[in-house]
C-alpha cells in the first residue's frame, strides 16, 4: 500500500495532476479559500493564452 | 564587481574514501574501454554496447566531476540563499518543486524532435564522428550552457534570455538576440514539419493515424475543461488507449478502400499542414494544444524509456562504418560538406541546443527549490537529453548502411524506381537490391522507403528493429514503425502549434510598438494577422523545401543547425558575459571556450554555405551554376529535369543564401556587443552591475543530489526535528529518504 501511495504521488507530481491540490494548500495557509478546481484550471489555461512562451517545449 | 566569496556549499572537498575511488576508477575503466573499442574497430561490426558504455562512463565522470566542479567553484551554487521560487512563492508559477519532479518537467520540457533527427543524418558520415561530438559536446557546451543560464535565470527571479541580454549586454546585443530567435523559429518550425511531411508522405497508415490525434486530442479537451477539469491521469490512460488504437488500425485503413483518401502526396501535406498550423494556433488553448501537450509528453518519455531498455537488452550490432568517406570529401548525399563544421552544426540539439537556453530561463528557474540542485536539473537532464541523441545513431547505424543511403538521399539523385535508387546507392559505394527494398517497405507496411528523408523514418525505422527483435518478432516491425513515426510527429505538431503561438507573441509584441492595438492577444484580428504571417513563413520554407529538386532536408536542415547554434551562442555569450561581469573572469573560460567553439563553427558553417565555390555546399555557387545554366538554353541540369526547376533551385538558393547571411550578421553584432561589455568590465571591474536579485536567507533544508549525502540527511532529520516530530505533512509518507518535497521546511515556515 505504501509503494502503492508513493507511485501516485510521483505520478500525480510529474503529470501536473497535483498543481491545484498545491495551490489549494498554499492558498489556505495563507488564510484564503482557494478557487473552485473548475475555476482554478480555467484561469492556468488562459495564463497560457495570454503568453504561450510559458510551457513552451523545445524542438 | 569582486569574485562572489566561497559558500558553504563550495567549502573545500574532503579527501574521497577508497570506495569512492574504487567505484570511479572502474566507471572511468568502462567508458575508456568503450572508447577504445569504437576507435580501434576498422572494418569489422561492433556491438552498440560499446557506444553505450563510451557515452554513460564519460556522462557518469562529467556529472560527478566537472558539473561539480562549475557549481561549487565557478558558480558557487549557495544553498543558503533563497530561490525565486521560495521568496516569491504563488502556490501557481513560482513554487519551490522537488528537485526529482522538476527534473522529470525540465527533461520533458527539453527533450524533442531535434536530438531524434539530427544524429540520424550525421550517421552518413559513420557512427565515429556523431557519437563524439554528442558527448563531448553535451560535457563541455550543451549541459555547461543549460545549467549556467539556469543558474542565471534563477539568480534573476526566472528572467528570460532576451531580457538578460539586454539587461545584461544592452539594447542593441538584445535587439538582435530578438530577431534571431523569431527568424530561429520560423525555420525551425519549417524544417520539423518538414521531416513529418515527408514521414507521411503516400503513407495512409501514417496519414490516418495522424489525423486521429486531432479528434482524440479534441475530446480531452473538452473532457479536461468541461467534464472534469484538471484530471489528467484519467484523461491521459484513455487519450493513450484511443492513439494505441488508431495506429493499429492505420493498417486496416492502409489495407482498405479507404487507402486512396488518406494516401497523400507532399504538397497536398504541405497545405494539410498550413492550415492546420494556422487553425491550431487561433484555437483556444484548451482545445488542441494542452491534451496534445499532454499526449505527446507521455509517448516522447514513455518511448524514450521504452527505447534505451530496447537496446540494452537487444544489444543491436552497428552495421554502419565508424567513418565513411563523407566525413573527409563532404560529397554525403544526406546532407553536404565535410566534418567540420557540418557534423556539428547537423547533430545540433543532442550536444547543444539554443533553445534549451529558452526553457532553462523560462518556467524551470522560477520552480527550483534549492540553487544547489541546478547542477542535477541543468547539467543532468541535458546527459539525459544527449543519452538520446546516442539512441538515435544507434537506430539509424544498425540498419543496413545501403538501406541508410536508400532511405535518406534525395529522391532527384535516387530516381524514380526502386532499381535506380539500387544503383544510386551503388554509385556512392554501398549495395542494396530492388528486391531488399521492396522487401523493407513491405516489412513496415509502407509503399516505399527510398527517399523517406528527414531522419524520422530512418529512425522508426531502427526503432522497430529494436523493438521487434525483443517483442512480437518481425510480425509486430510494422506496428513499432507506425508507433516510432506516431510518436515522432505528435511531438512535433506540437512544436508546430506551440512555435507558431510563441512566434505570433513576439511579433505582436515587436509590432505593438508600432501600432498599439496589435500587442493586445485578445484582439482577434491581430491574432490572425499575426498566426497568418507566422503560418506563412514557415509554410514557404516548408513549401520550398518539399518541391527544391536538390532535396528539401539537404537544403534546409544546415539552416536550421546553423540558427539553432547560433541561438547556443547568444545564450553562451549571455553566460561569459555575466560571469566576467559578476568578477568570475578567472572562470570565464567555463562558457566562453564553448562560444569560442561554437561561434567558429557556425560562422564557419555560414562562410561556407555563402561564399563557398562548391555549388554542392555554397548556396550562391549553387545559383550561379544554375543561372548559367538557364542562361544557356539548356533544359536540364543536374537534378532539375526542367526549365521550371532550375528556375526553384535559382530562388530558393539565393533565399536560403541570404538568410544564411543574416544569421552570421546577428550572431556577429551580439558578439561585438559582449565583448564591448566584457572588456568594460574587466578594464574597470567597480563599473559592472548586474542585475541580481538581493540576498534573502533560505529556510528550506533540501539535498541538492538525486540522493542526499549522509550530511545533507542530518541537516535533514535536523530541520525535521525543529519542525516539529518530523511528520513531513503532505501526503507523500513513507519516502524513503525522508525529503519529499523538501518538505520538513514547508511545515517549518508555516
Amino acid at each position: 500500500m505504501a509503494l502503492l501511495r508513493q507511485v501516485r504521488h510521483w505520478w500525480r507530481e510529474l503529470s501536473g495532476e497535483a498543481v491545484y491540490d498545491r495551490y489549494a494548500a498554499h492558498a489556505r495557509a495563507h488564510g484564503q479559500v482557494p478557487k473552485s478546481r473548475r475555476e482554478f484550471e480555467r484561469e492556468r489555461m488562459d495564463a497560457r493564452e495570454a503568453d504561450p512562451r510559458e510551457g513552451f517545449r523545445c524542438c | 564587481m569582486p569574485e562572489p566569496a566561497t559558500t558553504d556549499t563550495a567549502r573545500p572537498e574532503r579527501k574521497m574514501t577508497p570506495k569512492s575511488i574504487v567505484i570511479w576508477t572502474l566507471v572511468a575503466l568502462v567508458g575508456a574501454t568503450g572508447w577504445g573499442v569504437l576507435a580501434l574497430s576498422r572494418g569489422e561490426e561492433i556491438s552498440a554496447a560499446w557506444l553505450l558504455a563510451a557515452a554513460l562512463g564519460s556522462y557518469a565522470i562529467a556529472y560527478r566531476f566537472y558539473s561539480k566542479f562549475i557549481a561549487n567553484r565557478v558558480l558557487k551554487v549557495d544553498k543558503k540563499r533563497a530561490t525565486p521560487a521560495e521568496r516569491l512563492d504563488n502556490g501557481v508559477d513560482f513554487h519551490p518543486t522537488d528537485r526529482r519532479v522538476l527534473f522529470g518537467h525540465h527533461f520533458a520540457a527539453v527533450a524533442g524532435a531535434g536530438p531524434l533527427v539530427g544524429p540520424v543524418l550525421a550517421a552518413q558520415m559513420g557512427y565515429l564522428p556523431g557519437t563524439i561530438w554528442i558527448v563531448a559536446g553535451v560535457i563541455f557546451a550543451g549541459a555547461v550552457q543549460d545549467m549556467v543560464v539556469l543558474f542565471f535565470s534563477t539568480r534573476r527571479d526566472g528572467r528570460s534570455l532576451g531580457q538578460m541580454a539586454r539587461d545584461e549586454i544592452g539594447p542593441f546585443g538584445g535587439a538582435a538576440a530578438l530577431i534571431a530567435v523569431f527568424v530561429i523559429m520560423i525555420i525551425l518550425l519549417a524544417v520539423l514539419a518538414l521531416v513529418i511531411v515527408n514521414a507521411l508522405a503516400h503513407s495512409p497508415w501514417g496519414v490516418f493515424s495522424i489525423a486521429m490525434t486531432i479528434p482524440i486530442a479534441l475530446f480531452m479537451g473538452v473532457y479536461l475543461r468541461i467534464l472534469r477539469p484538471g484530471r489528467v491521469t484519467e484523461v491521459s490512460v484513455i487519450g493513450v488507449a484511443l492513439l494505441l488504437f488508431a495506429i493499429v488500425s492505420g493498417r486496416w485503413v492502409a489495407e482498405s478502400s479507404w487507402a486512396e483518401a488518406f494516401t497523400l502526396a507532399p504538397s497536398s501535406l504541405v497545405i494539410w499542414m498550413v492550415v492546420y498550423g494556422f487553425l491550431a494556433s487561433v484555437l483556444p488553448v484548451w482545445m488542441l494544444l494542452a491534451p496534445r501537450d499532454y499526449l505527446s509528453t507521455f509517448m516522447k518519455v514513455g518511448t524514450i524509456v521504452l527505447l534505451a531498455l530496447g537496446v540494452v537488452v537487444a544489444l543491436p550490432t552497428l552495421k554502419m562504418d565508424s567513418v565513411t568517406d563523407f566525413a573527409t570529401n563532404g560529397q554525403g548525399p544526406v546532407f553536404s560538406g565535410s566534418m567540420f563544421p557540418f557534423v556539428f552544426i547537423t547533430i545540433a540539439c543532442g550536444a547543444l541546443s539554443g533553445f534549451h537556453a529558452l526553457v532553462s530561463s523560462g518556467t524551470t528557474p522560477k520552480m527550483v527549490q534549492k540553487e544547489t540542485q541546478v547542477r542535477l536539473i541543468g547539467y543532468g537532464s541535458m546527459l539525459t537529453e544527449s543519452f538520446v541523441a546516442i539512441m538515435a545513431v544507434i537506430c539509424a547505424c544498425i540498419l543496413e548502411p545501403g538501406l541508410y543511403f536508400a532511405i535518406n538521399s534525395p529522391a532527384g539523385a535516387l530516381g524514380p524506381t526502386l532499381e535506380s535508387a539500387s544503383e544510386f546507392v551503388k554509385g556512392i559505394g554501398f549495395a542494396i537490391t530492388p528486391e531488399q527494398l521492396a522487401k523493407a517497405a513491405e516489412e513496415v507496411g509502407e509503399q516505399t522507403v527510398v527517399a523517406k528523408t528527414g531522419g524520422a523514418p530512418t529512425f522508426a525505422f531502427g526503432m522497430s528493429e529494436i523493438f521487434s527483435a525483443v517483442v512480437g518478432g518481425a510480425g509486430m516491425k510494422a506496428f513499432w514503425y507506425h508507433f516510432a513515426i506516431m510518436f515522432e510527429a505528435l511531438f512535433i505538431l506540437t512544436t508546430v502549434d506551440a512555435g507558431t503561438r510563441v512566434g505570433r507573441f513576439m511579433l505582436q509584441d515587436t509590432l505593438g510598438n508600432v501600432w498599439k492595438p496589435l500587442r493586445d492577444v485578445s484582439w482577434k484580428p491581430g491574432v490572425w494577422l499575426a498566426s497568418a504571417v507566422v503560418v506563412g513563413g514557415w509554410g514557404y520554407f516548408l513549401w520550398v523545401g518539399v518541391h527544391d529538386p536538390l532535396g528539401g532536408i539537404n537544403q534546409l536542415f544546415p539552416l536550421f543547425g546553423i540558427a539553432n547554434q547560433l541561438l547556443a551562442a547568444v545564450a553562451l555569450a549571455v553566460c561569459t558575459t555575466l560571469l566576467i561581469k559578476s568578477g568570475r573572469l578567472k572562470w570565464a573560460w567555463v562558457t566562453g571556450i564553448p562560444l569560442l567553439w561554437d561561434a567558429a563553427v557556425t560562422l564557419t558553417a555560414s562562410w561556407q554555405k555563402v561564399f563557398s565555390d562548391d555549388p554542392k555546399v555554397g548556396f550562391f555557387a549553387q545559383r550561379d551554376v544554375y543561372q548559367k545554366a538557364l542562361d544557356s538554353g539548356a533544359e536540364s541540369f543536374g537534378t532539375a529535369k526542367n526549365r521550371d526547376a532550375m528556375e526553384t533551385i535559382v530562388t530558393n538558393s539565393t533565399v536560403d543564401g541570404v538568410l544564411c547571411a543574416i544569421f552570421a550578421i546577428l550572431i556577429l553584432v551580439v558578439l561585438a556587443d559582449a565583448t564591448r561589455v566584457c572588456v568594460k568590465a574587466i578594464r574597470n571591474p567597480g563599473s559592472a552591475e548586474i542585475k541580481e536579485a538581493p540576498y534573502v536567507e533560505s529556510k528550506i533544508v533540501a539535498p541538492a543530489g538525486l540522493w542526499p549525502t549522509a550530511e545533507e540527511k542530518a541537516e535533514l532529520a535536523a530541520a525535521a526535528a525543529v519542525a516539529g516530530g518530523g511528520s513531513s505533512g503532505d501526503g507523500s509518507s513513507g519516502d524513503g529518504d525522508g525529503t519529499s518535497g523538501g518538505t520538513p521546511v514547508a511545515a517549518g515556515k508555516s
